[in-house]
């Protein structure tokens, strides 16, 4: 008996597995099933971590519903995973929040962005909200830029605790020696795992999604999110480094790095979540955890809605609506950062850590 | 009202599927008629997973060379001599091009991972298992405008001097209740599934058999083709029949329900007693010979037994063995003799000489002064909890079939090749396999024979 029901199918599912093995070519979960005979919550989890949803062992498997075995792999790890993420919050009491994660994060979003707004509005006039302002230091004509580093340093470092702590006790759970240490080369190949995707694409064939054909482009637009976000966050640091390094101050002109990885990242911070909710509506129900709607919208949502407003504000920003969609964007990137650690925005770091373990794992196999 | 294809496939496994890609590329109009559902397409061939096939140099999947002799060899070895020497050795050389046709089909294999079975030098394994691979084969049949309608089961076939005229269906396609078509390849399996055919040969005992895969093969087409003068081939009472859990659902439990513990313990009928060397031979053969072992049993049903010391020796299994602490409480819940059990397993460990154990060889432990003994691998049974699986005859596929020629073309009773009825896969693998099996010989049967069939079908219909 596990500490869930869904623990309790995904144990009944592994031992079908076990058994089976024919899917131990597609991906890391079945051979990380194949070193153990027995699974407890943390192997599970572990597990659960290591499944990226292509959907191949489902179209695959000769006793997916309706043979009577009723084995689909990919949803009930999907469940596992999400129920996970609660399980792990740190800290515990606002765990609660991955249950209503589409409905806070929208309120998040919501009420980060009005503040921003009023909070502008308060300390200006109209005539400073609604102005004109260009060339160097314009965007700190409504926010010192000192302000506006300490609240998104201390939004981003709450963040960062938050995941590490979570890290941690999902760290310990999954087997990991207590005080035990990752080393630099599984780090190095859970990166390039990671990085790459690897385990989405049906063993090699590409993601299934509305049928059996592996015709999902969700890798795709997994890699334009992903990648938009962290060339987001590199166009900001590269900002910070200016700033503080050489002076310059913000807004730069379009051609200047800062502004060239933060469009280059905009767009795929736009594209790659149109992408992933496309996908995720036309994708079998079979294969979806349904209960986690709001949260997958919920997080899709919250990262298109980044995207879009720095996008507007880099195209507007020499006339009278950069003020307000200077309020919008900030307010959506601290809506961000603050959910991050209650929302899908974790799979990542749980699945990361995973593959770190998987690597870890192989190596000692081998 | 009817309809007029140039080439007819019943069945939708692995044979049907690879005979209608080879007769849609030889330029010929196809139709398939798979008598499943959607989901349980493909019959037995949804739970296979390798393929034996000869080569001449290892390859990113092998991990060596397997000559054509060899694996002639190895096929004279399990049918004891019986098979028909030149299309075994015509459907040896085929396979090896087999190998890389299969994958122009969309078909890929698992690089080899050095993982569960033994047989990574002569057999290839499907990615993602038989299912995947059908799957594939489904997709590029389609892709070129191959016809493939389910729930489609052929009632009736329309058979005038050893040739093809026309199949009737159970339910009309597109309003027309008969299908035409210039040339017929059947492959529509095995008669595994019909329990009351089987019942002819095994009498009751049938009743207690298990079938591992589909029920949709209940052997009509074999049954009409036979009935309409194709010339038959093979002992109806062979088959591929394994020991499986005896408490797998009665059809298309797959491959999940097998056990391969055999050699790590005893094996005992419902009276308590041993009745065959567990330790005669190595798997493959070990694994084979159970199923009539068990089938010749009383009421079908053996225990193996064995214990903890063992447990992690073999495959992890689907459903866990039944524990006692005690030999006569392990009795109790299998409702053997407590006594019986209890003389059998102390006979046994009495028996046991010391040896030094190991399972991948003919090892020297083995038992002296009892029958039958146990000549290989024999340990005393002594350790707690005490542990034991019920097994049952599973029935994997049937070998009775039509007789073919290197074209695989059906031969009638008069010896005459048929005008336009050609024949692959399970329904015509007694050709090959008079008995016994090697693993993944099935699939290399329908492969082989499904091209050739298919190819020599549109052919046909072409001139
Ligand atoms: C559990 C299990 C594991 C196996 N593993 C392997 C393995 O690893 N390697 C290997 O080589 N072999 C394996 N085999 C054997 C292998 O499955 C068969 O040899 C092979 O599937 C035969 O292929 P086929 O196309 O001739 O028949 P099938 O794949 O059984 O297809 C027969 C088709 O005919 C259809 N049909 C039947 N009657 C009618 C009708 N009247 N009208 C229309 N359609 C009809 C059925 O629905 C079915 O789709 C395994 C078998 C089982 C049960
Ligand atoms: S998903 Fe199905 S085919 Fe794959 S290993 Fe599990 S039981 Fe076997
Ligand atoms: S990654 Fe794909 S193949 Fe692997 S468990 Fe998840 S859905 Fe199945």
């Amino acid at each position: 008996m596990h500490g869930t029901r869904i623990l309790d199918e995904a144990d009944r599912l592994m031992t079908v597995c076990n058994s089976c093995r024919y899917c131990e070519g597609l991906c890391a979960v079945f051979p990380a099933m194949e070193m153990r005979r027995a699974f407890s919550d943390g192997d599970l989890n572990y597990l659960a971590h290591l499944c990226h949803a292509c959907g191949a062992c489902y179209v695959d498997c000769q006793f997916s519903p309706p043979h009577e075995f009723n084995v689909n792999v990919p949803k009930t790890l999907a469940v596992a995973r999400a129920e996970s993420y609660a399980a792990y919050a740190w800290p515990r009491a606002l765990s609660g929040v991955f249950a209503r994660n589409g409905l806070v994060i929208s309120l998040m979003a919501a009420l980060s962005m009005a503040a921003f707004i009023l909070g502008f509005a308060a300390a200006h006039d109209r005539d400073v909200l609604f102005g004109v302002h260009t060339g160097p230091g314009a965007f700190y004509k409504l926010m010192p830029h000192n302000a506006m580093a300490a609240l998104f340093g201390a939004a981003l470092l709450y963040a960062i605790l938050a995941l590490v702590m979570s890290v941690r006790t999902f760290w310990r759970d999954i087997g990991a020696p207590i005080g035990g240490r990752a080393d630099s080369g599984s780090i190095f190949q859970a990166i390039r795992d990671a990085g790459e995707l690897r385990y989405l694409h049906g063993g090699g064939v590409g993601c299934y999604n509305e049928d059996d054909r592996p015709t999902d482009r969700r890798k795709l637009y997994h890699h334009l999110t992903f990648y938009g976000f962290l060339l987001c966050f590199a166009a900001t640091c590269v900002g910070t480094l200016y700033h503080y390094l050489l002076g310059r101050e913000a807004p730069y002109p379009w051609w200047d790095l800062p502004v060239v990885l933060g469009t280059l990242g905009g767009i795929g911070l736009v594209v790659g979540p149109i992408g992933l909710f496309a996908a995720r509506m036309q994708r079998d129900s079979e294969l979806l955890d349904e209960g986690r709607y709001g949260m997958d919208v919920g997080f899709i949502a919250m990262v298109f809605l980044n995207g879009i407003t720095g996008l507007a504000l880099l195209s507007l920003r020499e006339t009278a609506a950069m003020g307000p969609l200077l309020a919008l964007h900030l307010g959506a990137v601290f809506a961000l950062f603050i959910t991050m650690p209650y929302g899908k925005f974790v799979h990542g770091i749980y699945r990361f850590t995973a593959l770190v373990r998987y690597a870890q794992e192989r190596r000692s196999a081998s | 009202m009817s309809k007029k294809y140039d080439v007819l496939v019943i069945g939708g496994g692995n044979a049907a599927l690879c005979a209608a890609i080879a007769a849609r590329r030889g330029g010929a109009s196809v139709v398939v008629l798979e008598g499943a559902p959607k989901f349980y397409r493909g019959g037995n061939t949804r739970h296979t997973r390798n393929m034996r096939c000869a080569h001449d140099a290892a390859t990113e999947i092998l991990t060596g060379p397997y000559t054509e002799e060899e694996f002639w060899k190895d096929l004279l070895l399990v049918t004891g001599g019986q098979t028909d020497e030149e299309l075994a050795r015509h459907m040896i050389r085929e396979s090896k091009d087999i190998l890389n046709w299969i994958v122009e089909q969309g078909v890929r294999w698992q690089p080899s991972l050095g993982g569960t079975l033994s047989l990574g030098r002569t057999n290839s394994f499907f990615l993602g298992g038989g299912r995947a691979m059908l799957n594939a084969l489904y997709l590029t049949a389609e892709q070129l405008g191959v016809e493939i309608h389910y729930d489609a089961e052929v009632t009736d076939l329309v058979i005038e001097d050893g040739m093809f005229l026309a199949a009737r269906l159970k339910r009309p396609i597109d309003g027309a209740n008969e299908i035409r078509a210039t040339s017929l390849v059947a492959a529509a399996g095995g008669f595994e599934a019909n329990i009351e055919w089987l019942k002819e040969y095994w009498g009751d005992a049938a009743d207690n058999f298990l079938i591992r895969g589909t029920p949709y093969n209940r052997g009509s087409i074999l049954k009409m083709l036979l009935a309409k003068g194709v010339q038959d081939v093979g002992d109806p009472t062979q088959c591929h029949a394994v020991a499986i859990d005896a408490r797998a659902p009665k059809f298309d439990g797959g491959i999940i329900t097998r056990h391969d513990s055999v050699v790590f313990g005893i094996v005992v009928n419902k009276h308590a007693q041993r009745f065959y060397d567990e330790g005669e031979d190595i798997w493959p053969k070990r694994y084979a010979i159970w199923g009539r072992l068990v089938a010749a049993q009383p009421d079908q049903i053996a225990y193996i037994i064995f214990d903890s010391t063992v447990v992690t020796s073999f495959m992890p299994t689907l459903f866990p063995p039944i524990a006692g602490q005690t030999v006569a409480e392990l009795a109790g819940k299998l409702d053997l003799d407590p006594a019986a059990l209890e003389k059998t397993v102390a006979d046994f460990n009495a028996a046991v000489r010391p040896g030094i154990f190991d399972h991948t060889i003919l090892d020297d432990c083995r038992t002296e002064g009892i029958t039958p003994p146990k000549t290989h691998w024999a340990r005393r049974i002594e350790t707690p909890p005490y542990l034991a699986y019920p097994v049952r005859p599973g029935i994997t596929f049937t070998y009775l079939g039509t007789r073919v020629t290197r074209e695989a073309r059906m031969l009638m009773k008069d010896g005459k090749p048929s005008a336009n009825m050609f024949a692959a896969g399970e329904i015509m693998a007694g050709n090959v396999l008079g008995k016994g099996y090697a693993a993944g010989m099935g699939m290399t049967i329908g492969s082989v024979f499904g091209r050739i069939a298919g190819r020599e079908a549109a052919k046909h219909a072409r001139n």
